[in-house]
């Protein structure tokens, strides 16, 4: 199944008006069963699919089934992540507290990493490899920026995750990541003049899919 | 249920959808009852029906609730009486106060679409907190920090994907509030790598010195 592109804007709609936002939390769309009935009872089209917890198919194909997929899904972004940072500190960019941020949150996502590839194992499987990756590190404005971008990507795919987790320790660390990445995303939103909440009072979730096309331009193999 | 009877009774609309993860066939026996004789004969069991499969959902939400209440009334209080806030901090304590406000109106409104009674708002005393903004900030900390650790700590329990969606989303916006107050404070965004979970037990025992009723 594919995810209609139109999705995250659809979301953002309903984070955005209080009415649409009461019948999302009243009534979810985390569950397919309750997307088709909403489909059913003549609502528009925005309320469509299972998206919002949503592992596609297609996407989860890549990294398997289950919460072993979802945890290497999250380790390969967590490996982007601590690359990013590890490659950001090289480029000597940044100096005094921007730096002690960035390495901070470096460190962060380095342990982040290390707890996913222990719950692969613990879960009896496989720790996704890291993926080679580069990324543009032209000026401080732009590297700052990306950060942002990347953090707020981050937190939303966790988000995005949430709900299709099914072990309860799985997901309590999943929560407890999601978070943190909020956390570093409005650290960076605050350097960057970017709102701290650019979705609103309620964070909007990211499919497998979104986050993958997204960062998919980093990914060198 | 057809499309038929939920024009029959569009105001059990809603609550079809709901409930359709946990009792179809009592919902459905329901709803085809309420097409027949009338929503009002059959509202009083739909409530009930509701109280049974998410009275665990319905007691999370208000515990949040109150967690939000406390947040909001700290928030709104601070844009009275603090003095000496810079205008970023300023416009900061206003966005956080609206946004903890809308958290509030939308557990209410849930809590209630679910069946259930959203507490009130408790009466709150925050001591000498807005005397300073480094008071004022140093507690706001404390509490959106704690909140980020409630909503973790309660949402693995929260049966409903659909809430369990929203709630995480709530904590996300909690975990930005800490990051950003924290900046102000002149500390890292971060508390760890992994932030704390706490029970309600632990949670409770953190926030009950500024409750007063």
């Amino acid at each position: 199944m594919s995810i209609p592109v139109k999705r995250r804007s659809a979301l953002r709609r309903i984070a955005d008006d209080p009415v649409s936002r009461r019948r999302f939390l009243a009534i979810g769309g985390g569950t397919t069963g309750a997307g088709l009935l909403l489909a059913a009872c003549g609502d528009d089209e925005e309320t469509s699919t299972s998206a919002e917890t949503g592992t596609s198919d297609a996407a989860a194909s890549q990294f398997g089934d289950g919460d072993l997929g979802i945890v290497n899904y999250a380790l390969t972004l967590e490996y982007l992540e601590t690359a990013f940072y590890e490659d950001v500190v090289k480029s000597g960019l940044f100096k005094g507290d921007d730096l002690a941020l960035i390495e901070e949150i470096g460190s962060n996502e380095q342990e982040h990493v290390d707890a996913l590839v222990a719950a692969a194992k613990d879960l009896g499987g496989k720790p996704a490899e890291a993926p080679k990756a580069e990324f543009p590190l032209d000026d401080a404005k732009s590297v700052l920026e990306l950060a942002a971008t990347v953090e707020n990507l981050g937190a939303a795919a966790y988000l995005g995750q949430a709900g299709a987790i099914e072990s309860p320790d799985i997901l309590a660390a999943a929560l407890s990541i999601h978070t943190v990445e909020g956390r570093h995303a409005a650290a960076l939103n605050t350097l960057t003049d970017q709102p701290i909440t650019p979705d609103g009072a309620f964070a909007v979730p990211a499919t497998m899919e979104e986050v993958l096309a997204d960062v998919q331009p980093f990914i060198k193999s | 249920m057809s499309k038929i009877q939920t024009q029959a009774a569009p105001e059990l609309a809603a609550v079809e959808v709901e409930e359709i993860n946990r009792s179809t066939l009592l919902m459905k026996g329901l709803l085809a009852a309420g097409a027949v004789y009338g929503a009002a004969s059959v509202g009083p069991l739909v409530s009930r029906a509701f109280a049974q499969g998410s009275s665990g959902d319905i007691d999370i939400l208000n515990f949040a609730l109150t967690l939000e209440y406390l947040e909001a009334a700290f928030y709104d209080e601070a844009t009275k009486q603090v003095k000496g806030l810079d205008s970023t901090q300023s416009d900061l304590v206003e966005l956080i106060g609206a946004e903890e406000q809308e958290h509030v109106d939308a557990l209410s409104t849930t809590i209630s679409d679910l069946g259930g009674t959203p507490v009130k708002a408790p009466k709150v005393d925050f001591g000498d907190a807005f005397s300073s903004p480094e008071t004022f900030l140093e507690l706001g900390v404390t509490f959106e920090d704690t909140g980020v650790s409630a909503y973790n700590g309660a949402a693995p329990m929260i049966e409903a994907k659909d809430l369990l969606a929203t709630a995480g989303g709530i904590a996300q916006v909690e975990a930005r509030h800490a990051a950003a107050i924290r900046l102000q404070q002149g500390e890292s965004p971060v508390v760890a790598a992994f932030d704390e979970t706490l029970t309600e037990d632990e949670v409770l025992k953190a926030v009950m010195p500024f409750i007063k009723s």
